[in-house]
This record gives C-alpha cells, structure tokens and sequence, in this order.
C-alpha cells in the first residue's frame, strides 16, 4: 500500500503533465470538430503528417517515457523491501543466538521463572516450540515478525540456527496462517501483543528482572490501603490465588491515619524506626497491615501451590496496555494480568506560590503523606523554633495538633494558616468551626484565618510568607496541606475516563472502569447508589472500597452499598465520626445535649487521639469512653457548649450526612438512617435514636 | 426544656435527657436479611460461611488460609454429635502451619480463635447482622492486624 503510494506520488506530476497534453489535444479536436464539421477531418487529425506530428511524438516519448520509469522505481523498491525483510529476520536470530549464549550460564534461575511457560526445557528445537501454541491466542504469527516481542522463542535453551528458525515459524504455525503474506503486511494485528504473555524480555534484561513474575492472575497496582483490602479480599473468596501487588513506595502496605495522629503522641523516641503505636486498648501494633513474612516473594509467586500476595516494591506502572492485558513498569519489564485493579491513591498538592518560590523554599516544605514524609518532619520538628501549616482541612488540624502538642516540651512555635474562617471549615457548620479552631489554639497552636498566601520567599534561612492582605509570617519550615491530587497518570495509556468534577477514574458502581479493570481508593471517583457520583479520600473508604473491588475481581458484582465512615480527632476534647457527605455549603441541623444541673462532671467524653476508629473490622475500634478526669465541663456548662451531639447534613430534606460529635458507637444508626434516605419531617426524634446522652 | 437557634442555614437544637426520653417516632425502613447488597455477616444467608467476613481478619487470606479455611469448613459443616470431632487432621495441620508463622499467628492467642469460632458460629445462624456478636471475642484473633468488631454491624 505504501509503496503504491510513493509511486504515485512520484508518478503523479508526470501524470498530471501527460494528461493536461492529452486534454488539450482532445479539446483542440473537439473544438475543431465543432466549429468546423464541414471540414474534411483528415486535414485536422492530430496524427496527421503534418503540424501535429511533432507535438504528437514529444508527446508519445515523454508518456513511454514515464511509464518506463514507473516500472523500473517499482521493481527496485519491492527488491529493497525484500532485502531488508532477509536483514531483519537474520539480526533477530543472530540476537536470539547471544542470548542463548547468555542463558547457558543461568539456567537455573531461569527455571523457576520460565516453570510455567516452558516446562519441558529440552534441547529439540520442536519441542518448544509448540509451547507457543499453547498460548490462548495463536499468535504464533507473531513470531516471523519484525518486532522484538518475536522473542518467544528465547526460551528454549538449545541454540536454534538462523535458517531453520526462520523456517520453523512456518513449521509450526497452524495451517491457516501463510506466514509470508501476513508478514509483507504491516504487523499490526491486535492478536500479537498476546505474544508478550509469554515472553520475559529476558534476553534484554539483567536477572533483576528474573525476579518478576511475567502473567499475574491477580495485579494490583499501588501498594496501599486500598490495594491490600482487594488483596485480602481476593485471597479470601479465591482459594489459591496469586496476587501480585506494585507499588512505586519502598514499604509494605500500611495505614496512613497514624502518621498524623497517633505516632506523634508516642512516648517511645525510636518511634519513627518502629512505626508502632499504642492503641485505645492498649495494645501496641504496627502500622504495617501484615509484617513481611505474610507476603511471598514475587519471583516464588508463579510456583506458589497455594497462592499468596507478593508485593513488588519500588517499581512503577508507567503504561498500560488495555487490549492487551499487560503493563509495562518503569525498568521496561511487562507483566501481563487476568484482573487488574488501579489503587494508585495521588500525590499531595502544592500551593502555586510556593512551586514558583524557588529551591531555598522547596527544601524548607513538606508534602505530607508518606512514611518518609513523616520521619523526616519528625526530625526536622525537633531542630527548629517554627513551623507553619498551610491548610485548615483534616490532615492540616490533625498535625497542626499534633505538633502542637509537641510544642509544649520543646518551645517549637506551630502556626496554622488557612483561607477559610476556622479549622474544618470546608465540612463543619460554622458554629462549630469556630468551637474548634478554639479548641485547636489551646493544644498551643497559632491560628492565622482568612489566610490567602500571596508569595513565599526564603531570607536570611528563613521562609517568609506575604499574605494577600499585607500579613508576614516569618517561620522556618512549611507543610503544605493543601489537597490530595488523585492520580490517574495511567489514564491516558489506558484509555480510561478521568471525571472533570472530582478528579480520579470515573468508575461505574460496581467499581469497574472497563472490562477486566477495576479502581478503588482515592483514585477512584465512582458512583454512589444512595448518594450520587463522588470520590471520597478517607482511610475507611479505602478499605471498603478495595474489598467491594476485591469481591467484583473474584465475580461478586456487587454495588457500593455499604457506606464507608471517616473520623478525626483534634486534641483530647474533640473526637467525631462521619458517615456520608459532609459539607459545610449543606443545611445542616445540630442536636445536642445540654448540660442540666443534674449533670455531674463525670466520664462523658472519650479519650480520643489514642486509637484507630474505622468501622471496618481490619482497625480497631476505639469503643470504651476512657474517664476524663478534667473538671472542666461542669464549669464551662453554658447553653454554647457543644459537648456532644448529632449534627444531620440535608440535601432537599433527605440526610444525606451525619457527624457524631463526641458520641461513640453509634455508627450503624446513622449508617441506616443514610441508606434509607428518607425525608423525615422531625430530626429531633431522628436524634432520639442515638441516645446521645448516654455514653 | 430544649431550646433552638437558627444560624442562617444551620439549626441548632439542645435537648436535655428528659427531652429525648420519650421514644423516637422517627420511622426507619425494614431491614431484608438477604439482601445481597449488605455486609454479610460470617454465615451467608444460604448457610456458607463467608471467609471475606472482616470478622476472620487476615486468616482466610494469609499463608495458612487454605488450612483455616479447611479446618474451619469441616467444622461448620460437621454433623457429628461432638461438633467437629472429626475435624481433628484439619485443625492439627492449621496449628503446624501457623506454627511456622508465629509473626502472624502469635501462638497464646491462636488457641483462643477455634473454641471461639465454634461457640459462635452456633449462635451465627441467626439473622446475619448478629452473626458479628462474634466479633467481640474474635478481637484477640491472631497477628497483629487485629480485626476488632466495628459497630457497623451490631444494632444497638
């Protein structure tokens, strides 16, 4: 076809040429002929004697001219392409030879490697190769190819001859397919990408990439919470399955909740090698899920009888192969899956000011969100006067608190800035907002509201920060807790949707982005039966969401129907859970309970800050109200003290939200209330079902 | 008596105990146990056991979990007039294997886990949601990852 086209191309002015000449001899004709019809025609042939004659031969030479041309170009580049077909098949054998020459020295790893593809590594050259075949697709087709997938045959360890590998193709390839005609056209049959199943791209790589199995049943790519419920959730309802987890993080899967919580309240200093805490039960546990020897390695994950999770670390997915199941990681090795699941989180977002502000700044700031981001705060905390954070949401109150605490012992000056009026302004009704930023300025924090960074420099080793309405705050390291910016890098090599309202995959229900593709966790935005599309950024949402992903991976088809919860603690007054959606622009209806004369200053409140709230069963939950030994309710009992209490978030008159504030144990009532999205004319009776003044 | 106030959009109501003394006449919709959409509790409605149930934990789905899953089947499905008795190969082969993981399965505990899945799943073949009144006594379940009961599933 190309060819053809070159041809033309080259042919077409001379063509063009030849045919104008022809159109205006035919014209001239005409016209003769019309005008003068009573003329005798022999006069005015073209081919006439006379007159015409030398035109007509100039004419005849340059067509007879052209066509000679046209043939002898043709035949040339139909040679040449013949030519350079022979070059490349015997440069890919040549290759194939000094990769068994290679391959001789390690036989044995790659043995287990190459176990299930190639059982029977036998010198015959026969033998092997039908194992190609034996592949679900006949891509054997693939082979004569010119494309360096072509490598099946690697495998076999015998050292095949040029010729007769050229040969076999034909050999072993099923009758339907004649291998040459195929081959002269443009390789680009989707079936071939199914070669690469079988292949390792062994003869290219070092034995690192021995270790990683070719075809997974089971790929997860990213190695957190959610990825690890799926992997649990796999494992359980899939006897035997194999597992593969990838994940660019050089840990095992672990919760992030107490790297802004409970780490930092632990007495033990070596706390940041540990990464262990104390939980509401006292009981101390890691915030690893499993420790390493519930994994298996990857390489032992193909032969494992019994299946198993393998986790992958410190390599990242950087493109996605739909059609042809299989990824690509960032060492160019291809791992090809039966079902895939995209847990990939995101990554924290900046400030625009402060990418613009320079390198001196950039060292100064933290992104917080992983295990590196923790130890190293943790240090730098301990060697400086002052520290900002920028943010007013979850994460920013939690370590601002947190911090806070810490400042008490160590002098550090924390400062908290945020563009909106108080501390959770974005999910709290504005009452209680400003309650809390007025619990969080007594853990020892410096609130700075209605803050609008303008620009941030570094001078004299300190960052200044110039607020737009003329503020200077002069502090010596930042962390930015501005957003979570889902990452969906994967979105385009995969030809998957991105939601323009929330960010991440857009995913149906059931959590499936296409066929055998599922997304759970941050990155996920999915649609919610009870309460319309949304993606949500919470721990529990995680867990739940990787499970239900898990279940529908192994056949489930399950819907997200159970509401995931999130919860958050900010200093040792506050303590609330929440289920559903939670945003402050809702109306919203606040029940709470007021103190009476009755009322003795006992054990109300709950410790909180000292262990995991999730209502999934893979946390603790923190259930018991510790005894509070402050006096202070008992004096501060005025009619604004929102000690504890429901607060309902309306969506036209249905719940579509609800916080228990301070009040534990609860979560199955406001779960249900939620999930029958009714519209109830009375909340007060609805908040009677809580019994919030009990404990 | 309670008393209320309106902040723009938001309302804020104060109750005292007496207030919320009377019971709720707010109307919540009926619960259908089989509906194939909710959390399972450890024993689906058809009377198989579960094994994504949050309540095991990790011990479906970790090194020994073809041998728990074995043992604990053999349990559940045993009709013997000692529940189990013949049960002993399974449970001894789930022993040796978390033996060898004493990491995940810390051994004081592991002999807690089978009696109380016993006793429990006994009482679980009632309406699933209380099939989690399990869970309580699972919390000393084996490894670190402690699955302790959530609410989520206990009507109080």
């Amino acid at each position: 076809m190309l060819k053809c086209r070159t041809v033309w191309r080259k042919l077409a002015p001379l063509a063009r040429a030849s045919s104008t000449v022809c159109r205006q001899n035919v014209r001239r004709t005409g016209l003769t002929h019309g005008r003068l019809p009573a003329q005798v025609p022999a006069a005015h042939m073209s081919t006439g004697p006379t007159g015409g004659g030398r035109e007509n031969q100039l004419y005849f030479l340059l067509v007879g001219v052209t066509c000679v041309g046209a043939g002898v170009y043709a035949y040339r580049t139909v040679k040449g392409d013949q030519l350079r077909y022979q070059d490349r098949i015997d440069e890919i054998s040549s290759r194939q030879e000094k990769f068994n020459t290679e391959n001789s020295d390690t036989p044995s790893e790659s043995e287990p490697v190459l176990a299930a593809e190639s059982v029977e590594a036998t010198e015959t050259q026969v033998v092997p190769k039908p194992e190609p075949q034996a592949e679900p697709v006949p891509e054997s087709e693939a082979e004569p190819s010119p494309e360096p997938q072509a490598e099946p045959l690697p495998e076999e360890p015998s050292p095949p001859v040029p010729d007769a590998e050229v040969e076999a193709p034909s050999e072993t390839t099923e009758p339907p397919l004649a291998e040459e005609p195929v081959v002269e056209a443009p390789p680009e049959e989707p079936a071939e990408p199914h070669a690469v199943p079988v292949v390792e791209e062994v003869g290219e790589s070092t034995p690192v990439s021995l270790k990683v199995p070719s075809h997974t049943p089971y790929l997860l790519i990213g190695g957190g919470t959610a990825s690890f419920a799926a992997a649990r959730s796999i494992r359980a309802r899939d006897p035997d399955a194999k597992v593969l987890i990838v994940t660019d993080e050089p840990d095992l899967p672990y919760m992030r909740p107490p790297l802004s919580k409970e780490l930092w309240f632990s007495d033990d200093p070596s706390v940041t090698e540990t990464l262990r805490f104390k939980q509401w039960n006292g009981k101390e546990r890691s915030i690893y899920f499993q420790p390493a020897s519930f994994y298996i390695n990857p390489e032992e994950l193909e032969g494992a009888e019994n299946g198993g999770v393998a986790v992958l670390t410190g390599r990242k997915v950087v493109h996605m192969d739909v059609r042809g199941n299989k990824v690509k990681l960032d060492d160019d090795t291809e791992i090809s899956y039966d079902k895939c699941l995209i847990a990939t989180g995101g990554v924290p977002r900046n400030l625009q000011v402060m990418e613009r502000a320079g390198e001196e700044v950039m060292k100064r700031t933290t992104l917080f969100r992983k295990v590196d981001d923790f130890k190293s705060l943790d240090k730098v905390s301990r060697n400086i006067k002052s520290i900002t954070i920028i943010g007013g949401g979850f994460l920013g109150s939690e370590l601002a608190c947190a911090l806070g605490r810490r400042s008490n012992d160590s002098g550090l000056e924390v400062i908290q800035m945020y563009p909106e009026k108080g501390n959770m302004g974005k999910v709290l009704p504005e009452y209680l907002s400003n309650w809390t930023t007025e619990k969080v300025k007594r853990e020892g924090v410096k609130i700075i509201s209605e803050a609008l960074v303008k620009s941030v420099t570094c001078k004299d080793d300190k960052v200044e920060i110039l607020l737009k309405d003329g503020r200077l705050v002069k502090t010596d390291h930042i962390v930015a807790a501005v957003g979570l910016e889902p990452n969906v890098d994967l979105a385009k090599s995969a030809g998957l949707e991105v939601d323009s309202d929330f960010g991440g995959f857009r995913v149906n229900a059931e959590l499936q982005a296409r066929s055998n593709i599922w997304v759970a966790g941050d990155a996920a935005c999915f649609y919610d039966i009870r309460l319309g599309r949304r993606r949500v950024e919470h721990h529990d949402h995680a867990v739940v969401s990787g499970r239900l992903a898990g279940e529908n991976m192994t056949g489930a088809n399950k819907p997200y129907w159970h509401q995931s919860m999130f919860w958050s603690d900010l200093g040792p007054d506050v303590g609330y859970e929440a289920i559903g959606i939670v945003d402050s622009s809702l109306p919203t209806v606040g029940v709470f309970a007021k103190a009476t004369s009755k009322d003795t200053p006992r054990a109300a409140t709950e410790k909180s800050g000292t262990g995991i709230r999730s209502e999934s069963e893979t946390e603790d939950t923190a259930t018991s109200p510790v005894a509070s030994s402050t006096p202070a309710p008992s004096v501060e009992q005025h009619r604004d003290d929102y000690g504890k209490g429901v607060i309902f978030y309306l969506r036209d008159k249905v719940v579509v939200g609800i916080i228990l504030w301070n009040v534990f144990n609860r979560m199955p009532i406001a779960r249900k209330i939620i999930k029958d999205g009714e519209e109830h004319a009375d909340l007060n009776e609805v908040a009677k079902l809580f019994n919030i003044h009990e404990d | 008596m309670s008393y209320c106030r309106q902040e723009g959009k938001d309302r804020i109501i104060f109750v005292t105990k007496e207030d919320h003394e009377t019971p709720s006449n707010a109307e919540l919709i009926a619960e259908d146990p089989d509906d194939p959409y909710e959390e399972q509790g450890l024993i689906l409605p058809n009377g198989d056991i579960n094994w994504n149930c949050p309540c095991l934990g990790g011990m479906a789905s970790g090194p020994c979990g073809s041998q728990f899953k074995e043992a604990f089947s053999c349990f559940h499905y045993s009709k013997e007039e000692v529940k189990g008795s013949e049960c002993i190969d399974n449970f001894r082969n789930m022993q040796e294997c978390m033996q060898r993981y004493p990491e995940l399965y810390p051994q004081e505990e592991e002999k807690e886990s089978s009696p109380q899945a016993d006793s429990d799943s006994g009482s679980a073949s009632a309406a699933p949601p209380e099939s989690s009144t399990l869970t309580p006594e699972t919390d000393s379940t084996p490894g670190p990852d402690n699955t302790l009961p959530t609410d989520n599933q206990t009507v109080s």
